[in-house]
């Protein structure tokens, strides 16, 4: 790795100063998974590291019924899914965290970590994107807010300005008769990247015989992380039955761009997208009526 | 050129202090800069696990850690694992049940079976299997290394 400095600042603006010292040679460090295999590797190169694991923000995990749940950017995998809260309220988030990497990784890597990579193949951001979450960034001109489906604009690029750094991920509160998954395809048990991957969250009404809503999101079929907008929203307010299902798969099918690579070929990757949002909107409904 | 960093930490329960640059790893400070050579280099990116080491009481790659974020933490490694009196039940169980043969992936195995261990006393075989997918072995095939894991899980038990 070439010659790089180190900074530990204590809080966000600390670091936005920092970041914003060194412009676009300046990266954030979490968990480093991603950071440090790419600095090493030459695919990223940088002046100045900025750990921001000592900043509270970032490594805050909160619940609360009213305001949803609060993920710092630093927080390790093996914390979210570890956290009594996160386990009881948002099953598909633990989906993502708990099968990215290694026990290894995942004691380092953070979800916010995943978001900032900007990885085609991300599992936790269609995790994410399903949930409806929103990315909260600071930077010299103040604080936004960005759709976590607007976050990312090419494999390894995103919103984020030269001095901006991710704080944390809001998640709103998880309504009544309300479930969520993420599965991936991958040729073994563990340790790999997603051929496919899909997440898929609902909302039925009262009976459990109506979908409300829906969201549905792929990993590794386009440059991006995709929102499909049309295939959740097709859910809504049909009955729960097979044929809306597939109906919201087929949509999910038209969203996928993929690329025939050495992971997969285009014709698989489509199939898979099928496939994983019908069993997605399945897991989700059934933890939506709490089976 | 940014110049060396003062750390200290704990390893293996000794106060320890050294110098290094801030592009080193753990991974490298432990090896070259600190003589302790226990610790094994596979892939590193993270993929192999041969230089897992506990880090604030959880695994690692020290290969993913920079050595400058060792300041005040707690690390353990191989070299910690056996104790004065003799070696680790991890470690017994390895050469009884011959689960090893090249060795370089040896000492990240039993760092991070003993990890589960001292957590879940009575992990499954299925747990032990996942548990261990981040370290990889190519000469044994694995099923010397979990016998060994559950063999050493009855003697801790025991």
């Amino acid at each position: 790795m070439e010659a790089v400095e180190y900074t530990t600042p204590k809080t966000v603006s600390e670091a936005v100063q920092a970041m914003a010292s060194k412009g676009d040679r300046a990266r954030a460090l979490a968990g480093g998974t991603d950071l440090l295999v790419q600095l090493r590797g030459g695919r990223r190169s940088a002046d100045l590291v900025v750990d921001v694991k000592d900043i509270p923000e970032l490594n805050e995990i909160s619940y609360s019924s009213s305001g949803g749940l609060t993920i710092g950017a630093a927080a390790p995998c093996y914390r979210i899914y570890q956290d009594a809260a996160v386990a009881a309220n948002y099953p598909g988030l633990v989906d993502s965290a708990s099968l990215i990497g290694s026990i290894q990784i995942q004691g380092r890597a953070s979800l916010g970590g995943n978001l900032c990579n900007s990885a085609p193949s991300a599992d936790a951001i269609p995790a994410m994107i399903a949930l409806g979450a929103v990315a909260n960034i600071a930077g010299p001109n103040g604080t936004r807010q960005v759709a976590v489906e607007d976050f990312c604009t090419g494999p390894g690029r995103n919103v984020l300005e030269p001095g901006e750094i991710l704080v944390s991920i809001n998640m709103p509160a998880p309504q009544a008769s309300s479930g969520a998954n993420y599965l991936r395809f991958i040729p073994r048990n563990e340790m790999d990247i997603a051929v496919a991957g899909v997440g898929s969250s609902v909302v039925l009404d009262g009976s459990g015989q109506n979908f409300v809503s829906g969201r549905i999101s792929l990993a590794s079929v386009a440059p991006t992380p995709v929102f499909c907008e049309a295939a959740g929203a097709s859910l809504a307010g049909k009955p729960v039955s097979d044929e809306a299902i597939e109906e919201a798969a087929r949509l999910a099918m038209e969203d996928a761009k993929p690329i025939t690579d050495m992971r997969g070929t285009i014709r698989q990757r489509v199939h898979l997208v099928g496939v994983l949002t019908r069993r997605t909107l399945n897991n989700a409904i059934q933890r939506a009526r709490g089976e | 050129m940014p110049g060396l960093v003062h750390v200290s930490t704990t390893i293996n329960g000794n106060p320890t202090d050294f110098l290094c640059e801030p592009r080193q790893s753990l991974l490298e400070v432990l090896r070259d800069v600190l003589g302790m050579t226990g610790t094994k280099e596979g892939c590193n990116d993270g993929n192999c696990g041969a230089c897992t080491v506990m880090f604030d009481g959880r695994i690692v790659t020290s290969c993913l850690v920079l050595g400058v974020e060792a300041q005040g933490k707690e690390i353990s490694t191989i070299e910690g694992v056996a104790s004065p009196e003799g070696l680790h039940p991890v470690q017994q169980a390895f050469l009884e049940n011959a689960a090893l043969q090249c060795g370089i992936c040896t000492p990240g195995f039993i760092v991070a079976a003993k990890a589960l261990l001292d957590r879940e006393p009575d992990a499954d075989e299925g747990r032990i299997r996942h548990w261990l997918a981040g370290n990889l072995c190519r000469c044994t095939g694995y099923d010397k290394i979990v016998r060994a894991v559950l063999d050493a899980e009855d003697k801790m038990k025991a």
